[in-house]
């Protein structure tokens, strides 16, 4: 059954517990993510070390189980991450989540891809792929510094 | 009032979403089409189709001959006056946008108020913000009460020499209250101040009277009252229209147009500038008609009963909480689950064919005060039955076992 699979225990578990649900102290990079159909807002907080390494990352917001799902799961598998490396996980996972059926990247461990392919029952709700995706848009925005609310709907 | 036999009139209702029959819940959204309305629209396309006021050749005169019926069955339907003080404008938002447009630059200067209130539809909110970007005037919002519902004293006590117009829902569409719009228009007139209504919700639901409410402007939803899309109503008093400069420009509003100067056309072609939707205009008749033959007092019997059964099921399922519990209430009933966000319900209740709306229905304001950031809402239609709620119903318990597993 398709439900079951959009609202996998560790989505619902993610959902209701939501990991790093916080606002890191001496963050060094922040951005905003909004979804005005919704009224799903994020905040994520980022702490890079001096060799660009993602210290601490956490966020602030309300949504929906699968925004805060894929929110919570996204900064538990990037922290300890290189900056560049977080993108590459940015980007693969966005990929998925529009076209591929799977991750490529060769940063996550398998259990951690396993984890975040968890999100790909999103696929079949194309009204609720913005859920998933917001948080991710608002770290790149907030890795890139560009001081820009993410609007869910100037995205594609 | 046989609801089964009104709902076979709407052909949607053959189709199966997700393997279910359709419990359409989202009708505060948009109301399903009765055929008469579909099929009028298709024959008028392949049998009768001009273009309206221009052209002298049969099809032309036959058009504008429909078109201008529709006016009329609007003016008896809502007891206007006369039939020029219906305007045919794209949807509700471009009649209140008319109306914000047109008196904000003849009457509006900075300072002067709008009172609205927290019950507002964002298409009853922005056009006069444009305002108080454009001429500094001020917007003041009428606070509800703990039962989601607006008093005449709440706007009462906004009101200064300052105000210059109260515009107001006629019924909210979150928590369903049903304004005292007849003693607000009474309270404002006493101080000369004109009413607008916006009647989106209000119009599908209830029996209109415009020469008894007394209100200056009431802005109409077409496709919230079984008609087509794009299409919607403005009634405003004559002498209001006349009063008022054009909205916008073009063909079929103009009386002379010379290099120098130009003069606008008599009501109501000097609100209807360029092809209007003409196709819409003469299906929505058979809105109307369709209305007349069930009878606006049955139908509101009807959504009256269900709605009440509605707040009963739903008030005994412990894990609803009903936002709002107006006194007088219209066909609304929204609400929130513990624990489980108003998106994932609309998604979990979809799979059994239940169509609600999930969101802020564009009120943000109210629900900032209302400290929520999405509500779930099913909202009814003269097709509903106790039947569809049950359903709703038992969705909603399955969206705690999806949850709670």
């Amino acid at each position: 059954m398709e439900l079951k699979e959009l609202y996998q225990e560790i989505i619902l578990d993610h959902g209701k517990n939501p990991r790093n649900l916080r606002k890191t102290e001496n963050f060094n990079k922040d951005a905003k993510g909004h979804n005005p159909l919704c009224g799903d807002k994020v905040h994520i907080y980022l702490k890079l070390d001096e060799n660009k390494k993602v210290q601490d990352i956490s966020f602030e917001g309300q949504g929906c189980a699968i925004s805060m799902a894929s929110a919570s799961i996204m900064t538990d598998l990037v922290k300890g991450k290189e900056e560049y490396e977080v993108k590459e996980i940015v980007k693969d996972f966005l990929e998925m989540i529009k076209e591929k059926d799977q991750l490529n990247n060769k940063i996550l461990e398998e259990n951690e891809k396993t984890k975040l392919m968890c999100l790909s029952g999103v696929k079949k709700y194309p009204m609720r792929v913005k859920c998933a995706t917001l948080s991710w848009h608002t770290l790149t925005s907030a890795i890139d510094n560009t001081q820009e609310e993410i609007n869910s709907e100037k995205i594609d | 009032m046989n609801i089964e036999n009104i709902k076979k009139q709407f052909p949607i209702f053959n189709n199966k979403v997700h393997n279910n029959d359709l419990v359409y819940l989202d009708s505060a959204n948009s109301s399903q089409k009765p055929q008469v309305v579909v099929d009028r629209i298709y024959d008028f396309y392949t049998k009768e189709f001009s273009n309206v006021g221009r052209s002298v050749h049969y099809l032309a005169v036959a058009a504008t001959n429909l078109y201008e019926e529709t006016r009329s069955l609007v003016q008896k339907y809502i007891n206007a006056k006369d039939p020029n003080e219906i305007v045919f404008t794209k949807g509700a938002t471009e009649a209140i946008n008319l109306v914000a447009n047109t008196f904000g630059e003849k009457f509006l200067k900075e300072g002067d108020e709008i009172i609205l209130t927290e019950l507002e539809h964002h298409s009853n909110y922005v056009p006069w913000h444009y305002l108080r970007r454009s001429k500094g005037v001020q917007i003041k919002f009428a606070e509800i009460n703990s039962e989601g519902e607006i008093s005449l004293e709440s706007i009462e006590k906004l009101i200064t020499s300052k105000t210059k117009m109260i515009a107001i829902t006629h019924l909210s569409n979150v928590t369903g209250a049903i304004l005292p719009i007849k003693e607000i228009t009474q309270l404002a007139h006493s101080k000369n101040i004109p009413v607008l209504i916006d009647g989106c919700q209000g119009a599908p639901h209830l029996k209109l009277d415009m020469q008894e409410i007394g209100c200056d402007f009431y802005a109409i939803s077409c496709h919230k009252m079984y008609g087509p899309t794009g299409l919607g109503i403005l009634y405003a008093k004559k002498k209001w229209l006349e009063a008022l400069p054009p909205y916008q420009g073009g063909g079929g509003m103009i009386s002379e147009v010379k290099k120098d100067g130009i003069t606008f056309g008599d009501l109501p072609n000097k609100y209807e500038a360029g092809t209007m939707a003409t196709a819409q205009v003469i299906a929505f008749a058979e809105s109307i008609k369709f209305l007349n033959q069930i009878g606006i007092k049955n139908i509101e019997k009807h959504e009256s009963e269900l709605t009440k059964y509605g707040e009963e099921v739903l008030r005994k399922n412990n894990s609803v909480k009903l936002v709002g519990s107006p006194k007088n209430k219209g066909s609304v009933l929204s609400f929130t689950l513990d624990g489980i966000h108003a998106h994932d319900i609309a998604t979990i209740l979809d799979e059994d064919g239940v169509a609600i709306r999930a969101g802020h229905h564009c009120c943000q304001i109210l629900h900032d005060k209302l400290g929520l950031s999405a509500t779930a809402r099913a909202s009814l239609g003269v097709y509903n039955t106790k039947d569809d709620i049950d359903k709703l119903n038992e969705s909603i318990n399955k969206c705690k076992k999806i949850f709670d597993r």
